[in-house]
């Protein structure tokens, strides 16, 4: 096997970084698809009002009946004395665990407030952890908005998640990142199919299947927003997996590919494996790409899925690209889709969404990404959006996606195509 | 420290990003972390605004923290400014800023900008939503109103409506209707569509109309002092309280009233033969204060529900429910805790839910139909179409709306003559609705043992059950509840087809 382990280094067309107004979720966003994905986990966030009120407009439409997370809500009595917030705090999740027996990981999420007025919640989770042992086990990450943007969350849980793990030196693939289930079936398969067999997805569906990580796992990650949790497995001794996002035919294929080179799959098993799926792929995105090729895209920071989408829909579905913004640039993640298009695009870090917005109308692109408050307002302004955040929610990896993937951002553009009515305003 | 699944409120910034959003020519500084920008998406999502909120967010993070979150607000609020170039800009905290204590309000006078400034008090951790509009506007008022002259003409200032409001819209559209036909002229409607311009005239008018007091009360209580204008008490929703309130404009403009009752078709739509059918049907009423005070008296008075529960989730208006509640010989629910409504309502098992968002998801889970009556509410409660709450006009929507997730009378007649036939499947739910067919596994459940309050195991005997699998499935849950209860209160362990038709008899109404 051979380890590749540092990403090109060469690629290095300056970013332009901002500083100013966000216009990004904080990394709480993620419980709601986590929880999702975790079928035996509660979310239990240690906050505010706004707190929990940002899960349930950013939830939306998705009111379950009583869903797996809730916030532990700060009151003025809760600020006064540092003691108190502990104990109460067991008590809340004393109420919770006997409430709900079906929960064998507890998630203590800390959030701007709890952190501004230092609520130990590692402490805490140690703690109740052995109280609670061997039942329950509790762990705690920040999804706080003064430490991490939207997809961070997954990030910072992802990274607890993996710390907790006992070490295993067995030779394994390991794949970081929720991802629906029907897309982890298909992405299984093809693993299968190529004889990679040991395969350790986190976070894990159910904290039942005993899992480790150690000096012979060999990681790829299937987000790119999972820097935390990939400098975590570097600690643990993993190597890394360097490759483009699975998204479209190429990425998918030289996702695969490099973790075929790894584990030594030989050629001809590799192209039996994906020359069907890759083919049917490419033939799919050809039809929708005739409504994408030679439009301009502009995408503001929200998801950090921005740069290898990007990559996917300039380098498969011909489509030209202005300013590309993402929260964070992680080379060591997204080096080898950023070296496909840093030298045709504006590459932004951070935001000063003011600013973006100026850029945005000289711009004046066909279509841009951007997060849920900006959408209406640009629409109105006669600039026709995708909203970032389906990208998160909606099975968009692999061969079998890449032409929904295309689709999404297809669908604006044919919407201001048809619609042929006027607003009198 | 509260556990929180679903919340009715948001926090009190949320409640002054409603005021700044209806008004012009005002912004926002919000010192607040990132996260909280997700507020801007209640308007531009929710409401379908097609501008963004006039808030700025200084967007402060950990790194900051150490440093300076003060500057960083200045160096907003200076941006802000020069950007907008609004006449009024307000300042405050989210729940986060107000912990490290920067002092908005200082900062932001200190920058000596040449527009008037206001410092929002936004206690985060003791209150909600509905005061931090209240709070804002009343701020906004009380810096920018002053006596001014009366003008000639009788006019009077809408008080109340906000962005993101229910119906808040439409409401203005028919309230100014209404009042004009009584021959007196709006001079201003505010937070919604009011510059800081038209706040320094509110003086001008002869009353106020109080629209909404969850979110204007304290501003015409404070305009009755220091501006001498009274305001009107009664909320124009319904027929009744409409002609309640005409008849309060006219005292209040010293007039008698001419106009005799409003035009509404709610009076006839309620007495045709069709609605006997909406007799006596069990309602739970649960929203804000104001609104769930209206719909108990339209449901009891105007259409003749049987009101078997109330409660809302403000406690600013918990007194005045209370008593309304006693009134109907029930005890109120105040709580913002949306288990306990459920909860109840699963008890209670209403034939008809009036509610906000939250009770439409309870209902669908239990296969009760609701119809919302207020806020908090989703992006279907923003129609196209008009649609008001208030005036005659409103009084018509709520009884279409009201109705609309019901069976109707001729309907229901029809299923209840021919349910055995297969054509009529009564699981298909009322036949305008095909997608949203009830959810009957919770209100139908097959199991014959039921475990009763009391703890003792009631036994469905099987053609006991089959009888009960005749009824049409809208009664069908309450018919189950009842003879479970009825059996149990007797010491019957086993219900028979004899038991279900005793309990129907001695249930019947
Ligand atoms: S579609 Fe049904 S479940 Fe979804 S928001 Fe609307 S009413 Fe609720
Ligand atoms: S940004 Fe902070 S305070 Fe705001 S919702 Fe996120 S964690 Fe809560």
């Amino acid at each position: 096997m051979s380890n590749d382990l540092s990403p090109s280094a060469c690629s290095a067309a300056p970013i332009l970084k901002e500083r100013g107004q966000h216009e990004v979720f904080c990394g709480l966003t993620s419980i709601i698809w986590l929880h999702r994905k975790m079928q035996d986990a509660f979310f239990l966030v240690v906050g505010s009002r706004t707190c929990a009120h940002l899960l349930q407009s950013a939830a939306g439409v998705m009111i379950f009946a009583e869903p797996r997370f809730a916030t532990a809500i700060l009151e003025e009595t809760d600020l006064a004395g540092m003691a108190d917030a502990h104990q109460e705090l067991e008590r809340v999740v004393s109420d919770l665990l006997s409430r709900r027996s079906d929960i064998k990981r507890l998630f203590l999420v800390g959030s701007c407030p709890s952190e501004v007025i230092k609520i130990d919640l590692a402490t805490m989770a140690k703690k109740l952890s052995e109280k609670y042992h061997p039942d329950v086990n509790v762990v705690n990450f920040s999804g706080s908005g003064i430490e991490t943007t939207f997809t961070q969350g997954e990030d910072a849980c992802l990274e607890a998640v993996i710390r907790d793990l006992p070490n295993d030196e067995k030779t394994q693939l390991a794949v970081l990142g929720a991802l629906p289930d029907v897309v982890q079936d298909q992405m299984m398969r093809l693993l299968t199919a190529m004889g990679v067999d040991d395969v350790l997805v986190l976070p894990q569906q159910t904290a039942g299947t005993p899992a480790g990580v150690g000096k012979n796992t060999h990681f790829i990650c299937a987000q790119p927003f999972l820097g935390a949790a990939y400098d975590e497995m570097i600690r643990r001794g993993a190597h890394a997996i360097h490759a483009p996002f699975p998204f479209g035919a190429n990425g998918t294929t030289e996702w695969l590919a490099a973790i075929a080179k790894r584990f030594g799959v030989d050629q001809s098993t590799f192209d039996a494996v994906t020359a069907g799926p890759k083919a049917r792929a490419t033939r799919a995105i050809a039809k929708v790409s005739e409504t994408l090729t030679g439009r301009s895209i502009f995408f503001f920071p929200d998801s950090q899925l921005e740069v290898p989408l990007a990559r996917f829909l300039s380098d498969e579905c011909g489509m030209t690209l202005t300013e590309v913004g993402s929260p964070y640039i992680h080379r060591a993640l997204v080096g080898e889709d950023l070296k496909v298009i840093e030298h045709n695009a504006v590459i932004s870090e951070g935001q000063d969404v003011e600013k973006q917005l100026d850029r945005l109308a000289e711009c004046n692109p066909d279509l841009t990404v951007c997060g849920l408050g900006l959408a209406n307002p640009l629409e109105a302004q006669g600039f026709s959006t995708k909203w970032a955040i389906e990208l998160v929610f909606s099975p968009i990896h692999f061969y079998e996606q890449a032409a929904d993937l295309a689709g999404l951002f297809a669908r604006p553009i044919v919407r201001s195509d048809l619609l042929k009515v006027r607003s009198a305003s | 420290m509260k556990l929180s699944v679903w919340t009715y409120e948001g926090p009190p910034h949320v409640g002054a990003i409603r005021v700044a959003t209806g008004m012009k020519k005002v912004h926002l500084v919000l010192h607040a972390p990132q996260g909280d920008t997700y507020a801007d998406l209640l308007f531009t999502m929710i409401e379908r605004r097609n501008h963004r909120p006039p808030v700025t967010y200084t967007t402060f993070q950990a790194r900051d923290l150490g440093s300076d979150t003060a500057t960083l607000f200045k160096e907003a609020c200076l941006e802000a400014y020069n950007r907008f170039k609004p006449d009024l800009l307000l300042v405050g905290a989210s729940c986060t800023a107000e912990l490290i204590q920067d002092d908005p309000g200082g900062l932001a006078e200190a920058l000596g900008l040449p527009v008037p400034v206001v410092a929002l008090e936004l206690p985060s951790y003791q209150r909600k939503e509905n005061f931090g509009a209240d709070e804002t506007f009343y701020q906004i008022v009380r810096k920018l109103a002053h006596p001014v002259e009366r003008s000639t003409e009788i006019t009077c200032n809408l008080i109340g409506p906000t962005a993101l409001g229910f119906r808040h819209r439409d409401d203005i559209i028919e309230i100014t209707k209404l009042l004009n036909e009584l021959g007196v002229q709006v001079n201003v409607c505010a937070p919604m569509h009011a510059s800081p311009e038209d706040i320094k005239n509110l003086g001008r008018a002869h009353f106020n109309v109080l629209m909404y007091p969850e979110t204007g009360e304290t501003a015409c209580r404070h305009m009755e002092r220091t501006l001498g204008l009274p305001f009107t008490k009664t909320i124009p929703i319904g027929v009744s309280a409409t002609n309640e309130f005409v008849d309060e404009v006219f005292t209040l403009i010293d007039r008698s009233n001419s106009e005799g009752a409003i035009d509404s078709r709610l009076p006839w739509y309620s007495a045709s033969v069709d609605s006997t059918y909406l007799t006596g049907k069990r309602v739970f009423i649960f929203g804000d204060g104001s609104h769930v005070m209206a719909a108990a008296r339209i449901a009891k008075e105007e259409i003749g529900f049987d009101v078997v529960g109330v409660g809302c989730y403000n406690r600013e208006l918990a007194r005045p429910v209370r008593a309304m509640a006693k009134e109907l010989g029930l005890d109120a629910l105040i709580t913002e805790d949306y288990l306990e409504v459920e909860a109840t309502i699963a008890d209670l098992s209403p034939e008809l839910i009036l509610g906000t968002q939250m009770e439409r998801h309870i209902g669908k889970r239990l296969g009760i139909p609701c119809a919302v009556i207020s806020a908090p509410v989703h992006v279907q409660d923003f129609p196209a179409r008009y649609s008001p709450q208030m005036g005659a006009e409103g009084a018509n929507v709520i009884f279409d709306t009201w109705v609309h997730p019901l069976v109707m009378g001729l309907e229901e007649h029809l299923l209840t003559m021919f349910r055995e036939d297969f054509e009529f499947s009564d699981n298909a739910g009322p036949s305008h609705h095909a997608a949203h067919s009830p959810n009957q596994e919770i209100a139908d459940h097959t199991a014959t043992v039921s475990a009763s309050d009391e703890g003792t195991n009631v036994i469905w005997l099987s053609e006991a059950e089959k009888e009960l699998r005749k009824i049409p499935f809208f009664v069908r849950g309450k018919a189950r509840r009842n003879t479970e209860k009825y059996a149990s209160d007797r010491g019957v362990a086993q219900i028979s087809i004899e038991t279900l038709y005793e309990a129907k008899a001695h249930y019947a109404r």
